[in-house]
């Protein structure tokens, strides 16, 4: 059964969510498909429930910040993998910093679970529905976004470091 | 005639040695650190392997691990402290009964390290003082055991009137601890 | 009766009403020294589990936003302490994720010398995990016998690299320096000895009444939960499942090889220990053939723009210094695009997953933690099942802060 490929995936995408489906390419031979953010619970049902496909493991999941890219600010990445035909898929869905809310895949993948709590923590992405959506790795009273572009990489409130040593 | 450690001075007799109480509660002391191993990541691995038979940290005296802070001597921090286990590294500091050291092993607990990050505490010495400082990422075995031994000498020297001192107290509340 | 409030940080999380048999416990986060900070609040009731709540982040490092700033080869120290028993594993898996990303193809020596590194950081990774589920069953001797092979093992990677823990081994491109003769020598004879000492181990534990009396049937976990948890590496293959990254997605010539994936029964602890235990056999077959049909050639790949060219040819040659100049500024250049690579981890698929824009450092660098994806089944794992079997199953899991918390 390894005939299912890049192509078989994408015809097959394209067949039940032809308007949803924004965009694909194959960088480094891995397909990726832009979906509508509104749409992801039932891409991710249907490649889940495939019978050919098998697309039924979710290895990762994170955000991205593009700051300069308006109305599309924080991309969501999936990443899936299909055990029994070796093929993976990246999803993305492109959200507005504004308004960075996305339905929760903790239905569909367990997994999802830790990896949205995460990506809450570090871009502030809401998942809707999701059982128990607050900070898991930084502490629960850091009231920014860390990893957002606009915050530095240090702490703000040090004030021991001279200038001097660090070539500043 | 086999001489396996410094003694100290003193009146030696047949049968007797008399020397003042300090030195005889510095050796005892030195020689018996109870350590709490404080290990949070890379560096404890290396704290393993220097329990482990090759580097042995045993034979200084440090035989039982006391994960209890009520028993042990010495607090041993290795690895990088978040700034969301800074309260509990000060718990454990404040459980601890007197008289008792902190040994602060590796870059990460000594400054913070290679991580100048929001989340990281840039060294331990802002929350609890700081007896010895090993530095290393992580620091070898035989580093992390020469910082035991440094810890030996403080111990082995320090007065008895240390801990009930004015400026020993005046420390402590520098940190806001009681 | 009486009113239970569950602080987490100071903020009320839950609030209850309990009758009096049920008690809150804490684990953590100051465990014993050997698994790392992690804090389980969890609801017994007498000692069976009733629910379990973890709460991580105590190690917290920001390594992806550290990588942000880091050009390409500065950032090898960082996937260092992820799963720092492992340390070169992360090293190669990163070197691996640029090359893709940089279109370098590595010659075949480079890619055995590789797999030798890989498969002793596995064996370290492996011998740790089973020595300390024999300690939290009583069994202190095991620990003390594996640790000394394990210094084995760590001058072996100071023969080559200079450190014995965090590494930072290897280079884009290859390696720093060719494996000399004293490794070789050390490899051999690690090659010759470990095996007998690690029988001593396994007599000592494996088939012992009480150990398995302890660990057989200790927080199970059925395949399809574990899929559905996206669990990988031993904790997955203990459960059935033969998924592992070097065959399905062979890299690093891997394909070479002969060698067998050991798969489980029930998840249970036992059968987490005793695919740890396979593994370590099965490395060592993988290192003898790697040694055996070593390729010739050199010990890196001729990429001027990410290896630094020898020593002698920087003093004499103008290109070579300009790329010596470029190279130690940072200014490697790395084509935009985003790639994802996955190695074979000590616990699972560790995953790379990184977006460059063309600049000096990466845009967007993101580790698929196979730690921080499989601790979310623990308290599914634990649950009915007594406090003793909890710290069993934790330790079989294999859970290193570090990669917990990245």
């Amino acid at each position: 059964m390894s005939n299912i490929g890049n192509q078989q995936v994408l015809d097959a995408m394209r067949q039940s969510f032809d308007a949803d489906v924004l965009s694909a390419s194959e960088p480094y031979g891995l397909l990726t498909i832009e979906v509508n953010p509104s749409r992801i619970i039932e891409v991710l049902e249907f490649l889940n429930k495939h019978q050919e496909l098998q697309l039924n493991f979710l290895t990762d999941l994170c955000a991205v910040h593009y700051p300069d890219d308006a109305g599309r600010e924080i991309a969501v990445v999936y990443h899936l993998h299909s055990m029994v035909h070796n093929i993976r898929v990246r999803l993305k869905a492109y959200l507005p910093i504004d308004k960075p809310e996305i339905a929760s895949a903790t239905a569909i993948y367990s997994a999802a679970n830790w990896m949205e709590r995460e990506t809450y923590d570090f871009y502030g992405v809401k998942f809707l529905n999701h059982p128990d959506l607050r900070r898991i790795l930084n502490m629960d009273s850091m009231d920014y976004f860390p990893l957002r572009k606009e915050y530095a990489l240090e702490d703000e409130t040090r004030n021991d470091k001279d200038d001097r040593f660090f070539g500043r | 005639m086999v001489n396996i450690g410094e003694k100290p001075e003193g009146l030696e007799g047949q049968g007797f040695f008399a020397t003042s109480l300090d030195k005889v509660i510095g050796l005892a002391r030195a020689n018996s650190l109870w350590p709490l191993p404080f290990a949070t990541s890379c560096c404890g691995i290396e704290f393993m392997a220097t329990m482990g038979s090759n580097y042995d940290l045993a034979r200084f005296g440090s035989e039982r691990l006391s994960f209890s802070p009520r028993q042990a001597d010495l607090l041993m921090v290795m690895g990088t402290i978040a700034k969301k286990m800074g309260p509990v590294l000060k718990q454990v500091y404040d459980q601890m009964a007197e008289p008792k050291w902190v040994l602060s092993v590796g870059a990460c607990a000594s400054s913070g390290g290679i991580f100048d990050t929001y989340s990281v505490l840039q060294g331990i010495d802002r929350i609890i003082p700081v007896d010895v400082y090993v530095p290393g990422c992580p620091p070898r075995p035989e580093q992390i055991i020469e910082g035991v031994m440094k810890i030996q000498e403080l111990a082995k020297n320090e007065s008895l009137r240390r801990r009930h001192s004015e400026e020993y107290k005046r420390m402590l509340e520098s940190y806001n601890l009681t | 009766m009486s009113e239970l409030n569950i602080r987490n940080g100071g903020q009320l999380v839950s609030s209850e009403t309990i009758d009096g048999e049920i008690a809150i416990l804490n684990l953590g986060p100051t465990h014993p020294a050997t698994h790392g900070v992690f804090q389980n609040v969890l609801k017994v009731d007498g000692e069976r589990i009733l629910e379990a709540e973890p709460t991580i982040g105590y190690i917290h490092r920001a390594f992806e936003k550290l990588a942000e700033r880091r050009p390409y080869n500065q950032i090898t120290p960082i996937t260092d302490r992820l799963n720092y028993c492992s340390s070169p594993i992360n090293n190669m898996g990163w070197h691996m994720t640029v090359e893709k990303l940089a279109g370098i193809e590595v010659s075949k020596r480079v890619d055995y010398m590789r797999v030798i590194i890989m498969e002793l950081a596995r064996i370290a990774d492996h011998l740790v995990c089973n020595s300390v589920i024999g300690v939290d069953t009583g069994a202190l001797t095991g620990f003390t016998y594996m640790f000394q092979e394990r210094e084995r093992i760590y001058e072996m990677f100071e023969a080559v690299c200079g450190a014995r823990l965090t590494t930072n081994i290897g280079r884009i491109g290859g390696f720093e320096r060719d494996f000399t003769d004293d490794f070789k020598h050390k490899l051999n004879d690690f090659l010759k000895t470990f095996p007998k000492r690690f029988d001593e181990f396994d007599s000592l534990i494996t088939r012992n009444r009480i150990f398995m009396d302890r660990v057989i049937k200790a927080g199970p976990i059925t395949a399809e939960r574990a899929l559905n948890y996206g669990f990988t590496g031993p904790n997955l293959r203990a459960t059935g499942v033969d998924y592992d990254v070097r065959v399905m997605n062979p890299y690093s010539s891997y394909q070479d090889f002969d060698f067998i994936i050991p798969v489980g029964k029930d998840g249970d602890t036992y059968d987490r220990f005793m695919v740890r235990q396979h593994e370590i056999r099965e490395s060592l077959s993988i290192i003898r053939q790697a040694l055996d049909n070593m390729p010739a050639g050199k010990h890196y790949t001729e990429v001027p723009d990410y290896y630094l060219p020898p020593k002698d040819e920087v003093y004499k040659s103008m290109e070579a210094l300009i790329y010596h100049f470029k190279i130690v500024m940072g200014e490697t250049p790395i084509p935009a695009g985003e790639v994802y690579h996955a190695v074979e981890g000590g616990n699972g698929e560790l995953g790379y997953y990184l977006i460059s824009d063309g600049g000096r450092t990466p845009y967007r660098l993101h580790f698929r933690r196979p730690c921080f994806i499989y601790y979310q089944a623990y308290p599914e794992m634990i649950k009915g099942s007594l406090l003793s079997d909890a710290v069993l199953t934790m330790s079989s899991m294999n859970v290193i802060a570090g990669e917990l918390d990245a």
